[in-house]
C-alpha cells in the first residue's frame, strides 16, 4: 500500500459502531447502533424494508452523515472521513458500474484512483478479473453484461481494492432465483478464500442466514437481536423477530400456568379454543397475554386426535411443493395455520394436529403492546 | 468552478458538530448549494429585476397618476382590443393544433417504416421560424399563388381568395408553427402511455371507443393540458407574422405589437411596460386556469417505464 | 405512407375512413407545407415571376445580390458568434443548477424551479421590452453582448430544464460508487459524471443553438445595425419590401432556412425530434 493521502488505513482488528443514529426529516431512520464487527467476519444486517439496515450501511460507508455517534476503526475515529477516504469497497442494489467504462476499466478505477503503479494496476485488475471468471468480457461495457455478469464487475471492482471492509446493499436482490443461488455461493466462497471483513445487507433471512457469521436484526431503526444463525434460528428474541425468521404461525393467546420460572419455563397458553404447552422465552407468569410462535415445519399432523397439544383443523389449501406439502388449515375458532407435511392431504379433509413443547415459543405481551394478526382479519381475509 | 459535494468535516480528530451545519445538511442545505447559485444569480439580474423594473415602470408614466398607462390602455378600444385579437388568435390555433394532433398521434403510436421521416418532415416548420414562414404565406397563399391558382383552377372558386394581410394568414402561420410542437409532444405523451393497459381494457371487453375514451384519453389529458399550454405560449407571443402577413392596422393588431409600438414608435416606455404586464397576466391567467383543471386529472404515472 | 403497418400489432394503419381521414389531413398539411417553402426555394432562383405557376427562367444571381445588399457575410458571422456564446454561457451556468436540482431537496425548491420557468413560459415581448430598456441603461443594448444577454434569458431555463430529467435519470449510486473506489470529487465529476453527461449537454447545447437562431423578439428588440443575426435582418428586409427586389429577399430567406436545416440535420444526429420542442420521457424500446 502506498502512503501517498488517499491510501486505504488498511486492516484493523475491529471496527465498532458507537450509538450510531440518523434522523432524516426529524424522523429516525436508525436509533443508537452498537456494534463491534472483527477482521475476517461476515455480518449480515437483516429487516424488511425500512427498518434502516441500508442507512446503517451508507452511515458506515461514509455517504450519509451520522446525526449521532462515532464509527471507530480499533483506536481510530472514521465517521468524520469522507467516503472515499475510509478505503471501504462497495457492491451496490443496483450494481452502479460505470456505463462508459469497460469491464476492465470499471474494475481497474479504484486502483487508478490510489494512485498506484499502472503495472500494478493491470496486474490487480487482471486478477480482479479472473476472480469473478469475466476473462471473455472484460472489454464489454457493461450494458453488454447479464444481470448476474454486472453483478460479478461490481464484486470484482469492490474486492480488487483489497479493501478492509466490504459493504454490500442487498446484491442479489435484482437477480432471478437460480442467478440468486449461484450468486450466494460465489459470495461466500469469495468470502471463505479472501478472508474480507463483509457487511451485507439483505431482507432475505434465508440469504442472511447462509452467509453470516453473525446477523443483526433491525426494525424501525432499532437493533432487535445480534446473534449467530442458529441463535436466530432457535431463539428469535421477540415475536417480531420470530416473524421475520420465518415463525408463521403466530397466535395471541393467554398464559393459563406457568411451571418453572423465567426463560425456558414450561408454559401451557389458552384461548381460540385450545390449550398447549410451549417454552417461554422470557419471564411470564399466568395471566398474561402471550405471543405463541411456531415453524410451519414443527407444526405436525398426527393420527390420533387425543392426547397433549392437539390442535384439530380443517385443510383449505394445498400448495405442492415436490417432496412436501405446503398446506394451510383452519382450526374451530377461524385460526389459519401452516404447515408443511409429506403426507398428501387434500382440501376438506379433518386432520390433527401437534406441536412440540420445546418448538412453541410463547413471548409475552407488554401491556397496549400490539398483537400480530388479531384473529378477526384472519376470517375475513 | 469548484464542485463540492456533502461531505463532513475532513479532519479525523475533535468531536464533530452535530449543530447548525448538520441539521441543516440533513434538509438539504450544503455547499452543493452553491452550484446552484449562478443560475440563480442569472435569473435575478436578468428576469426577476427586468421584470421589476418594467413593473414599475409601468406604474410610474410621465404624466398622470400612478395607473394613468394602465388607464390609457383600458379605456382605449383601439389598444384594449389587443387584448381579444389575440386571444382571437391564440386560443383557437392553439385548440386546433392540439385536438388535430391526438388522433393523428393516436394512429402514429407504434413503430412503422417512415415514422423517424415523418417526424424530421414535420419538425422542419419549428426551424423554419415565423419569419420564413410568413415570406413562405405570402407567396404562397398570395392572390397570384400556387394555393390560388389552385383553387381558381380547380372551380371551387371564382376569384382568388384573400388568405394574407388579414386574420387567416396570421392564423395559417401559427398553425403552420405551431401543429407540428404540439403534434411531437402529443406523441411522446401518447407514446409513454403503457400499450398493455389498452389490451387490458379490451380482454375486458372494452371496443375502440371506449378504450380510447376511458383509458387513453384519461391518461393523456395532463399530457394534453401541457401541450395546450406550451402551444397557447407559443400562440399567444405571436408578433412578426401579425405584421408580415396580417393586417397589423386593424384585425391582428395583437398585444405584443401594441407594446412594440408604444415603446419603439411613441417611446411610452411607460406604456409599453404596461401593455407588457397585461399580456403576462392575460396568459399566466389562461395557463392558470387550464392547469387548475390539470391539477383534478389524474397526474401519476402513466404505466410506461420511466 | 400505403404501406404503413405497426409492427407488434401487425394492424394495417390504412384501411378504415378514419385512417384515411387522419392521413388525408396529414397530407393536406404536408403539401402546403412543401407549397410554402417551396414557394420561396422557386422564387429566389427565378427571374420574373408574375401570375404564373412557374418563373420565366432561373437564375442564382439573386443569391449573390442578397449576399452583397444585406451583408450577409457580417450577419452571419454575428449570428454565429452569438448563438455560440449563448450555448456555451448557458451550459456553463445551466448544468451546475441542474445538477443541485435533481438531485438535491431542498427548501424554496419549488420556487426555484418556478422562476426557472416563467421565462420560456412568458411571451418574449412581455420580459424582452424591460429587459431592453435595462440594458439600455447599462449599455448593453445597440452590441453583440446585449443580444446574447438577452437571449441567455430563455436559454439558461431551457438548458436547466432539459438537464435536470437527464442527470435524475443516471442512478445516483453510481457517484456513490466512485467515491467507495476512493474517488474524491474532483474525480468523480471529472472521470464519471462527466462523460455521462456529455450526449445530454450536447442535446441540449444543439436546442440551445437552433433556439437562438431562430429567436426573432429578443433579439429584435436588442439588436443595434451592427448587431444584427440573420432572422432580425430577414424581417428588416420583409418589412422594407418594395425597396428591395422580392427574389432577393427570398434568397435570404432560403439562406436562412439552410443553416437552420443543417442544424437541424445535425440536432437530430444526437436529439430525438421531440426533445426538439420539450423533453418527455421516452418509451423504452419493446
Amino acid at each position: 500500500m502506498s502512503s501517498a493521502g488517499a491510501a486505504p488505513p488498511g486492516r484493523f482488528g475491529e471496527l465498532r459502531l458507537d450509538g450510531v443514529g440518523r434522523r432524516f426529516a426529524g424522523k429516525d431512520a436508525l436509533v443508537e447502533l452498537d456494534l463491534t464487527i472483527r477482521a475476517g467476519e461476515f455480518i449480515a444486517l437483516l429487516g424488511p424494508s425500512g427498518c434502516g439496515k441500508s442507512t446503517a450501511l451508507n452511515c458506515l460507508a461514509g455517504l450519509l452523515p451520522l446525526t449521532t455517534g462515532s464509527i471507530w476503526q480499533d483506536e481510530r475515529r472514521i465517521d468524520t472521513l469522507p467516503a472515499e477516504k475510509r478505503g471501504f469497497g462497495m457492491v451496490f442494489q443496483s450494481y452502479a458500474l460505470f456505463p462508459h467504462m469497460s469491464v476492465r476499466r470499471n474494475i481497474a478505477f479504484g486502483l487508478q484512483m490510489r494512485k498506484l503503479p499502472r503495472a500494478e494496476v493491470r496486474r490487480r485488475t487482471e486478477e480482479g478479473v479472473r476472480l469473478v471468471q469475466l476473462e471473455e468480457h472484460a472489454d464489454k461495457l457493461p450494458g453488454q453484461l447479464s444481470g448476474g455478469q454486472q453483478q460479478r464487475v461490481a464484486i470484482a471492482r469492490a474486492v480488487v481494492l483489497e479493501p478492509s471492509l466490504v459493504l454490500m446493499d442487498e446484491p442479489l436482490s435484482n437477480l432471478d432465483a437460480k442467478l440468486r443461488l449461484e450468486m450466494r455461493t460465489e459470495i461466500r466462497r469469495l468470502h471463505q478464500s479472501l478472508g474480507l471483513t463483509t457487511v451485507y445487507v439483505t431482507h432475505d433471512q434465508e440469504e442472511a442466514l447462509s452467509l453470516a457469521d453473525r446477523l443483526v436484526v433491525l426494525r424501525h431503526g432499532r437493533v432487535q437481536q445480534v446473534g449467530t444463525p442458529e441463535q436466530l434460528h432457535a431463539r428469535p428474541v421477540n415475536w417480531h423477530v420470530a416473524d421475520f425468521m420465518g415463525f408463521r404461525n403466530l397466535m395471541e393467546l393467554e398464559a393459563a400456568h406457568v411451571s418453572g420460572t423465567g426463560v425456558d419455563a414450561e408454559v401451557a397458553v389458552r384461548g381460540e379454543g385450545l390449550t398447549l404447552l410451549g417454552t417461554a422465552t422470557a419471564a411470564v407468569s399466568a395471566g398474561d397475554r402471550v405471543v405463541a410462535a411456531v415453524r410451519p415445519e414443527d407444526v405436525l399432523v398426527v393420527e390420533d386426535a387425543g392426547g397433549d397439544n392437539r390442535i384439530a383443523a380443517t385443510v383449505e389449501v394445498v400448495e405442492y411443493q415436490g417432496r412436501e406439502l405446503a398446506v394451510e388449515v383452519r382450526t374451530a375458532a377461524g385460526r389459519a395455520l401452516h404447515l408443511r407435511t409429506e403426507r398428501r392431504l387434500a382440501p376438506g379433509d379433518e386432520v390433527a394436529l401437534t406441536v412440540e413443547r420445546e418448538r412453541l415459543l410463547v413471548y409475552p405481551l407488554a401491556p397496549g403492546e400490539q398483537a400480530p394478526a388479531p384473529l378477526v382479519d384472519a376470517v375475513t381475509t | 468552478m469548484s464542485l463540492t459535494v456533502e461531505r463532513t468535516d475532513p479532519t479525523p480528530t475533535g468531536p464533530r458538530d452535530p449543530g447548525l451545519s448538520h441539521r441543516l445538511a440533513e434538509r438539504g442545505i450544503d455547499r452543493t448549494l452553491l452550484l446552484l447559485l449562478p443560475a440563480v444569480l442569472f435569473v435575478a439580474l436578468l428576469f426577476v429585476y427586468p421584470f421589476g423594473y418594467g413593473l414599475q415602470l409601468s406604474f410610474a408614466p410621465a404624466e398622470g397618476g400612478p395607473l394613468a398607462s394602465y388607464a390609457a390602455f383600458f379605456s382605449d378600444p383601439y389598444q384594449r382590443n389587443t387584448i381579444w385579437i389575440t386571444l382571437g388568435l391564440a386560443l383557437p390555433a392553439a385548440l386546433l393544433n392540439v385536438l388535430a394532433s391526438v388522433p393523428i398521434a393516436y394512429k402514429m403510436r407504434g413503430r412503422f417504416r417512415g415514422k423517424r421521416l415523418l417526424t424530421i418532415v414535420l419538425v422542419v416548420p419549428i426551424t423554419l421560424g415565423t419569419v420564413l414562414t410568413a415570406q413562405g404565406l405570402l407567396n404562397f397563399l398570395g392572390p397570384a399563388g400556387w394555393f390560388n391558382k389552385a383553387v381558381v383552377g380547380l372551380g371551387l372558386a371564382d376569384a382568388p381568395v384573400q388568405l394574407v394581410n388579414n386574420y387567416w394568414g396570421v392564423f395559417f402561420s401559427l398553425v403552420i408553427t405551431g401543429f407540428p410542437f404540439a403534434f411531437l409532444l402529443i406523441l411522446s405523451y401518447l407514446s409513454g402511455i403503457d400499450p398493455t393497459l389498452e389490451q387490458a381494457a379490451a380482454t375486458l371487453g372494452a371496443d375502440w371507443t371506449q378504450r380510447f375514451r376511458r383509458i387513453t384519453l384519461p391518461l393523456l389529458a395532463p399530457g394534453l393540458a401541457t401541450t395546450f399550454c406550451l402551444a397557447f405560449v407559443l400562440a399567444f407571443s405571436v408578433f412578426p407574422s401579425a405584421v408580415l402577413v396580417g393586417n397589423p392596422a386593424g384585425e391582428t393588431r395583437v398585444l405584443a405589437l401594441a407594446a412594440y409600438q408604444a415603446a419603439y414608435e411613441q417611446y411610452d416606455y411607460s406604456l409599453a411596460s404596461a401593455i407588457a404586464m397585461v399580456m403576462g397576466a392575460v396568459e399566466l391567467l389562461v395557463i392558470a386556469v387550464v392547469l387548475l383543471w390539470r391539477s383534478r386529472l389524474y397526474a401519476g404515472s402513466t404505466g410506461g417505464k420511466g | 405512407m400505403a404501406t404503413v403497418v405497426s409492427r407488434p400489432a401487425k394492424r394495417r394503419i390504412v384501411g378504415t375512413p378514419s385512417s384515411w381521414l387522419v392521413w388525408g389531413v396529414v397530407a393536406f398539411f404536408l403539401v402546403n407545407l412543401a407549397g410554402v417553402v417551396g414557394s420561396v426555394l422557386v422564387s429566389s432562383f427565378g427571374t420574373r415571376w408574375f401570375g404564373t405557376w412557374l418563373p420565366e427562367g432561373f437564375t442564382g444571381s439573386w443569391y449573390a445580390s442578397a449576399w452583397q445588399e444585406f451583408g450577409l457575410f457580417d450577419v452571419v458571422w454575428v449570428t454565429l458568434q452569438v448563438s455560440l456564446l449563448v450555448v456555451l454561457i448557458s451550459v456553463l451556468i445551466g448544468v451546475p443548477a441542474s445538477y443541485v436540482l435533481a438531485r438535491r431537496d431542498f427548501p424554496g425548491k419549488k420556487i426555484v424551479y418556478f422562476a426557472f420557468l416563467l421565462p420560456i413560459l412568458m411571451p418574449p415581448i412581455t420580459y424582452g421590452i424591460p429587459l431592453a430598456t435595462v440594458l439600455y441603461k447599462y449599455g448593453f443594448a445597440g452590441n453583440a453582448s446585449g443580444v446574447v444577454l438577452a437571449n441567455l434569458v430563455p436559454s439558461v431555463p431551457f438548458v436547466i430544464l432539459t438537464m435536470t430529467p437527464f442527470i435524475e435519470q443516471i442512478n445516483p449510486s453510481i457517484e456513490s460508487a466512485a467515491r467507495m473506489c476512493g474517488a474524491g470529487v474532483r474525480a468523480m465529476f471529472l472521470r464519471v459524471l462527466g462523460p455521462l453527461l456529455v450526449p445530454g449537454i450536447l442535446a441540449a447545447a444543439i436546442l440551445v443553438l437552433v433556439r437562438t437562431v431562430g429567436m426573432f423578439e429578443l433579439t429584435f428588440l436588442t439588436a443595434g445595425p451592427d448587431s444584427q443575426t440573420l432572422v432580425v435582418s430577414l424581417y428588416y428586409a420583409m418589412s422594407a419590401a418594395g425597396i428591395r427586389a422580392q427574389q432577393s429577399v427570398d434568397a435570404m430567406a432560403v439562406i436562412y432556412t439552410s443553416t437552420m436545416l443543417v442544424l437541424l440535420v445535425v440536432a437530430l444526429r444526437y436529439v430525438n425530434p421531440t426533445q426538439l420542442v420539450a423533453r418527455v420521457k421516452e418509451t423504452p424500446a419493446p
